[in-house]
């Protein structure tokens, strides 16, 4: 623990403090959008191999039911957000920027809100094993944004043994307030979720740690804690990245993730609150993940807030519902730190699609912003959870040297949270500078 | 019909702290300014030209050599203005104004320029323009004239006007004219020196000495130091560091040799030691940008200027503890590259 620890709320060191922007959308309450007229729904909504669709064109398939298989393991089924007809198989764009097979779905008019598929189970019968095959069939994965699928990271190798769950609601980037949302509309099923988790990898005790922005959330889920004290609620230190895994285990357990590492190797699993909050309520009645909810802010949306949307809706169609404006427009999925930009309205919703941020005109960086020469005023070092060396990185980066970055000045521990460039004077885009070295890196590897 | 957006990409972070580089510097000028003011103030008219005089001379150099380099006007990004500034308000209040210009050029040229320019310098520009004129014009910048004298708003120095190439005219005369009581021609630090007396702090801290034009008043200069600090466009951990260093060296050679021992509060607050701490050691360029290396920086610029100051010919050591400071950085952020997260003890 480091001397800051002494006087505030638990924490680690560095980070940055941007403007959270959450003060809107956080005291609005989840509404739920209505379907469109066509669902976009990608094979590949997550990290791992492609789910393999089980529905031919033509076929009418309702509300719940599965139109995709997993492949493997490290895979999940979809699920039919809507009832309606297959449209087809197709390539389509993604947030990624290239196009993507993706099941077209057509909803039928007037389709109902009820969900058609799924089987109550009784959770508590299962094996450890069945728990977390049902899992894997809900079709869930990390809701934050990483996109894993949960029951892999739920499963721990057997070399390794964890003692301790921890719970992500910190939400540390800015504008986003769906977690904080789920928080505090939907508490007993997040604790469901929890002792899922906890059952799924053996331990025996779990904490929630939430950003001190939020605590109405952790006032609400203290009041819904069991009583076996197994879990336990921790206010942290509002500070990005907060929400990174190994940020939030530094903070709430003071240990460090070995570079390189996952956090199983010190004893721990990281879970965030929307993914628990949706497994607590999915698994019981046997469902799969067919919506999810996004916050849908910034300086361009007129109504702002967080929105229950269909999986595979599109964002023009989100846009044309909570209304924007602009002439120069950014689209952005995720917060502003590290949401990729978008290029098309046609853009779907996924499973880990945790926001819809709408910049306009004055909140977008000319494209012609000076960049200044490094004046090495270590802004960018101080800013650095990893504690690298992002000064000197990005000299390298600007003479090539993209080997000597990785093999002397840990270019691959770089999680790419975007604090040195938002810290650095001179505009010098050092993330961008990061992200290609290591694309070059691995491309020369290969 | 809406008409569709242009939908524009960026690279993510999305957002950007408010400050840039400029809006830095901006307020290092700022901060620099109430300094100058008291420097006018006291030495009058002649301060005021020198100021002027120099910092046309750096933003000149500068301009200079943005036309035979990229062509890009780099004026605008106020560091030249800074080094001018700077360098004026450590240069003795009547120095002749062409070694002023001279001074300037050279702290451009040689300190900056030829480095590459903003961020590319390895020493501070504004000490190596000092420096430079310190070896060419030894009596010149040794030559103190009185603080608050009468009629200093409407007169120049003599030696301010000199002509250039041509020995300044010596202020002897000058000074007995102004029948100033009690002056006697050296700085707080050559007194203690060479004669032994102890200036009071708080004459120190008020700026009731005489020295270089902008160095007097130790109180003045921190106050506009923390503003920089407070506004974290100023590593306080630099400044905080020289002058740790300057008392801990104090202190240890008060143990070691009692005879020569200085006073460690005399040692913070004569002579150039706090402008040097607050404004030039923490000149961002010249620094180390690791947390340790900050330490070690600042820790060897305190104890070599004391140790010049004690030891050494010179009454005065911080010029050149700061450049030594500064050639010292690229050795010392070597060693000092942090402790990554996570990192595996045998790596």
């Amino acid at each position: 623990m480091s001397l800051f620890n002494l006087f505030g709320r638990p924490s680690f060191n560095h980070g940055i403090h941007p403007p959270s922007n959450k003060t809107v959308t956080g005291k609005t309450p989840i509404r739920r959008l209505p379907f469109p007229g066509m669902l976009v729904i990608p094979l590949n909504q997550h990290i791992g191999k492609p789910a393999i669709p089980i529905v031919k064109k033509g076929e009418e398939v309702v509300r719940g039911q599965p139109i995709a298989k997993a492949d493997g393991f490290v895979s999940v089924p979809i699920h039919a957000p809507a009832t309606g007809r297959i449209k087809g198989i197709e390539l389509m764009p993604t947030a990624q920027g290239r196009n993507a097979p993706s099941i077209l779905l057509e909803v039928y008019e007037g389709a109902t809100q009820e969900v058609l598929w799924g089987e109550e189970q009784t959770i508590g019968d299962m094996s450890d094993e069945a728990l977390r095959q049902a899992i894997q069939n809900s079709g869930m994965v990390g809701l934050g944004g990483a996109a894993f699928p949960s029951h892999v990271k739920l499963t721990i190798p057997d070399d390794k043994s964890v003692d301790t769950l921890v719970v992500n609601g910190c939400e540390c980037e800015p504008y986003l307030s769906c977690d904080h949302r789920m928080m505090l509309e939907h508490p007993r099923p997040l604790m469901r979720g929890i002792r899922y988790a906890m059952r799924a990898t053996g331990t025996k005790q779990a904490v929630i740690g939430i950003e001190d922005n939020k605590m109405d959330a952790v006032e609400t889920l203290r009041a819904n804690l069991p009583r076996d004290g197994s879990i336990s609620v921790e206010a942290v230190e509002t500070k990005y990245p907060q929400g990174s895994e190994k940020m939030l285990i530094k903070s709430l357990l003071g240990r460090e993730v070995p570079a390189g590492g996952i956090p199983a190797e010190i004893g721990v699993v990281v879970n965030n609150v929307g993914t628990l909050a949706a497994l607590g309520q999915l698994l019981p009645k046997g469902e799969g993940l067919i919506e999810r909810v996004i916050t849908v802010a910034g300086p361009g949306v007129k109504h702002p807030g967080n929105y229950l949307v269909p999986l595979g809706t599109s964002i023009g169609f989100v846009l044309d519902q909570v209304g924007y404006e602009g002439s120069e427009t950014e689209f952005i999925l995720g917060g502003p730190m590290m949401g990729p930009a978008v290029s098309a309205l046609d853009t779907p919703v996924t499973k880990g699609t945790s926001g819809l941020l709408v910049l306009n005109e004055p909140n977008i960086e000319a494209e012609t912003l000076r960049i200044w020469p490094c004046i090495r005023c270590a802004r960018c070092v101080d800013a650095c959870p990893m504690h690298l060396n992002p000064s000197h990185l990005g000299l390298l980066a600007a003479k090539r040297k993209y080997e000597t970055m990785a093999e002397e000045f840990h270019l691959n521990d770089c999680f790419e949270c975007g604090s040195c460039s938002y810290v650095c004077p001179s505009n010098i885009p050092l993330v961008q500078y990061f992200r290609i070295a290591k694309a070059i890196n691995r491309e020369q590897a290969a | 019909m809406k008409t569709k957006p242009q939908i524009e990409l960026r690279t993510t972070p999305h957002a950007h702290a408010p400050d840039d580089v400029v809006r830095i510097m901006r307020n290092v000028v700022y901060a620099l300014l109430p300094i100058a003011g008291f420097a006018i103030w006291q030495f009058g008219l002649s301060v005021l030209a020198l100021l002027i005089t120099v910092t046309l001379s750096c933003l000149l150099t500068e301009r200079f050599f943005n036309w035979m380099g990229s062509g890009y006007n780099s004026l605008g990004d106020w560091s030249a203005t800074i080094t001018g500034l700077l360098l004026a308000l450590t240069l003795p209040p009547a120095f002749p104004l062409w070694m002023g210009a001279v001074a300037g050029f050279a702290a451009i040229s040689l300190g900056k320029a030829l480095f590459g320019g903003l961020g590319m310098n390895v020493l501070n520009p504004a000490l190596v323009g000092r420096a430079f004129v310190q070896a060419a014009f030894p009596v010149a910048i040794t030559t103190w004239t009185p603080a608050f004298f009468d009629g200093r708003f409407s007169q120049f120095a003599p030696s301010t006007l000199a002509l250039p190439f041509l020995r300044p005219p010596s202020v002897d005369s000058w000074v007995e004219l102004l029948q100033v009581d009690a002056f006697s021609g050296a700085t707080p630090l050559a007194l203690h020196k060479f004669e032994g007396i102890q200036t009071d702090t708080i004459d120190l801290l008020t700026g009731m000495t005489t020295g270089s034009a902008g160095e007097t008043s130790a109180l003045l200069i921190l106050v506009c130091g923390l503003y920089l600090a407070f506004r974290r466009m100023l590593d306080w951990r630099i400044p905080l560091t020289v002058m740790g260093g300057v008392a801990l060296t104090s202190v240890l050679l008060s143990l070691v040799d009692p005879e020569k021992a200085p006073d460690a509060i005399f040692m913070l607050f004569s002579g150039g030691l706090m402008l040097g701490a607050w404004f030039m050691a923490s000149d961002m360029v010249g620094s180390p940008v690791t947390p340790l290396g900050v330490l070690i920086y600042g820790l060897l610029i305190g104890s070599l200027t004391v140790v010049i100051r004690v030891y050494g010919g010179l009454t005065e050591g911080v010029m050149y503890a700061i450049l030594l400071g500064n050639a010292a950085t690229p050795l010392i952020e070597q060693i000092t590259q942090p402790r990554i997260f996570g990192q595996r003890a045998n790596k």
